[in-house]
């Protein structure tokens, strides 16, 4: 047992402190409660309250190596902004009965769709969702709000001013994404740009060529996507897979020029 | 007599749903069409969700309409076509393709989503505080999709058409009698196959009421219907829900 009078490790604080905090509780809030304890307190608490933010993550970073190694069945873990303390993995059917969990209840695949335009397209209206997935979402949209997975963010200044939805911290946490940038293609968006804007201007390179030939009689290779006329919108989940769909694009392309 | 037990299913997927699960199941070239093609099986799953009098949102016929328009219009020599908007494109297809693929985007999206779910499933952080989506909050599809159900189901129908036409009088089979049977079937066998749940069937009416049984139990999940791979034989087990 620890004694009342030793002061504890600033890792000690922070593990404490993770210990019993139900939300991911971010670096600013760890300092904050530190100084506002120095304020109140002073004397011997006075040091912790000019623990700064790297200092801080430090500690953590300290405390995480010790789980890490220690492996008591949690770990600290990085997630909606914040750290938290989280089950391992491979314990949880003995958590699942001890607190009396049924199977854990997923989204399906429709809830699925909507949220990741929502998580990609926030802040978006129903009918910007509703634009994409061709069919109304309304009752999807009333379920992931429900589940608190989304939340109104704002109203669009469009006619009608429709509300606007974005995803929420429970969003973040229930996929244990840090932040809405984990997800895949916000880096892959940046580069599939450039490629646009490369691929836009081979193709006009080629337009011009092409007046000088003959008209084609494959005319449905001309309408095959040309992403200088209207590019697709990339600001969406780009995989490994939507990659070979751009290559198919230009294939395409190719062959309705050859 | 029994009134007839009414499924009352949403179905959440959309035209764009099932043009897509069509481009795959076909495997065709998604920037390339056949539109004929598609246009005919479009129509028919159409058909069969009517059969089956699932609450069908009108933006399946509105698609409809736009598959037959982009089909007169391939008709046409490119000369001949009506005057296009200077931004348009000549293919007829491309504005529908162009929505496909961006749509297919956030699909895939999901599916990553869906993996990361499925990592954190025996995660609960402190006091058991996981978001734990307690219900389900819709129909449980997410298995296989409505089309890979409703694709067995056409087979059983046509098989159905050209063995045997002699219905003479209506037998009475009812949604409630078939969930009870499917149900009876499972305590005895952990898994069967969702195809075999047709095969001694000898009428278009009871082929209805079983897959109309099927859908029911999914939505109570009372059963799952589980698939290997892309279009694989479905496999039907007993659901989560006791």
């Amino acid at each position: 047992m620890s004694d009342v009078n030793v002061l504890p490790e600033l890792k000690q604080i922070i593990g404490a402190m993770l210990f019993v905090s139900k939300q991911p509780l971010t670096l600013a809030a760890m300092r904050r409660t530190l100084a506002q304890v120095a304020e109140k307190e002073g004397g011997i608490y006075r040091d912790f309250g000019k623990a700064t933010e790297p200092l801080l993550a430090a500690a953590l970073e300290e405390l995480k190596v010790e789980l890490d190694t220690r492996k008591p069945g949690f770990h600290v873990t990085e997630v909606a902004h914040g750290f938290k303390l989280e089950n391992d993995v491979n314990c949880g059917p003995w958590l699942r009965q001890l607190l009396e969990k049924g199977r854990t209840a997923h989204l399906s695949r429709p809830a699925l769709e909507t949220l990741a335009i929502i998580a990609y397209r926030q802040p978006a209206t129903r009918s910007e969702i509703e634009a994409v997935r061709g069919v109304a979402v309304d009752a999807l949209i009333h379920n992931l709000l429900e589940l608190q997975l989304i939340k109104v963010v704002g109203r669009s200044e469009l006619p009608g001013k429709p509300w606007q939805y974005g995803t929420t911290q429970a969003f973040l946490e229930h996929f244990g994404l840090r932040a809405i940038d984990d997800l895949p293609g916000v880096e892959e968006l940046r580069r599939m740009e450039a490629e646009q804007i490369k691929r836009r201007e081979a193709a006009q390179a080629e337009a011009t060529l092409a007046e000088d030939e003959p008209a084609q009689i494959e005319t449905e290779g001309k309408g095959a996507p040309e992403p200088e006329s209207e590019p697709i919108p990339l600001d969406s989940g780009l995989t490994a897979g939507e990659v070979d769909e751009e290559d198919d694009a230009a294939d395409v392309k190719k062959r309705g020029q050859s | 007599m029994v009134e007839e037990y009414k499924v009352q299913l949403e179905v959440f997927e959309g035209p764009l749903d099932l043009l897509l699960y069509l481009i795959k199941k076909e495997e065709v070239d998604i920037y390339n069409i056949p539109i004929e093609r598609v246009t005919t099986q479009y129509v028919q799953y159409i058909e069969l969700m009517k059969m089956l009098d699932l609450n069908l949102a009108g933006d399946f016929l509105v698609m409809a309409a736009t598959l037959m328009m982009i089909k007169s219009r391939m008709l046409l020599p490119p000369e001949e076509r009506p005057e296009l908007e200077p931004e348009e494109e000549d293919d007829p297809r491309w504005d529908l393709v162009r929505q496909l693929v961006e749509y297919k985007k956030f699909k895939d999206a999901a599916i990553f989503l869906e993996g990361l779910e499925d990592e954190r499933d025996g995660i609960f952080g402190r006091e058991g505080a996981n978001v734990a989506l307690e219900a389900r909050p819709d129909m449980a599809l997410r298995d296989v999709s409505l089309f890979d159900l409703l694709s067995v189901f056409n087979d059983a129908l046509k098989k159905i058409s050209q063995e045997d036409l002699k219905e003479i009088f209506a037998e009475r089979f009812t949604v409630a009698d078939k969930i009870e049977a499917i149900t009876q079937r499972l305590q005895r066998e952990d898994r069967l196959s969702f195809a075999s749940l047709f095969t001694e069937l000898s009428s278009r009416h009871e082929i209805v009421c079983t897959f109309l049984a099927v859908l029911e139990l999914i939505r109570l999940r009372q059963i799952r219907a589980v698939q290997d791979h892309a279009f694989g034989e479905i496999q039907v087990t007993r659901g989560d829900a006791e």
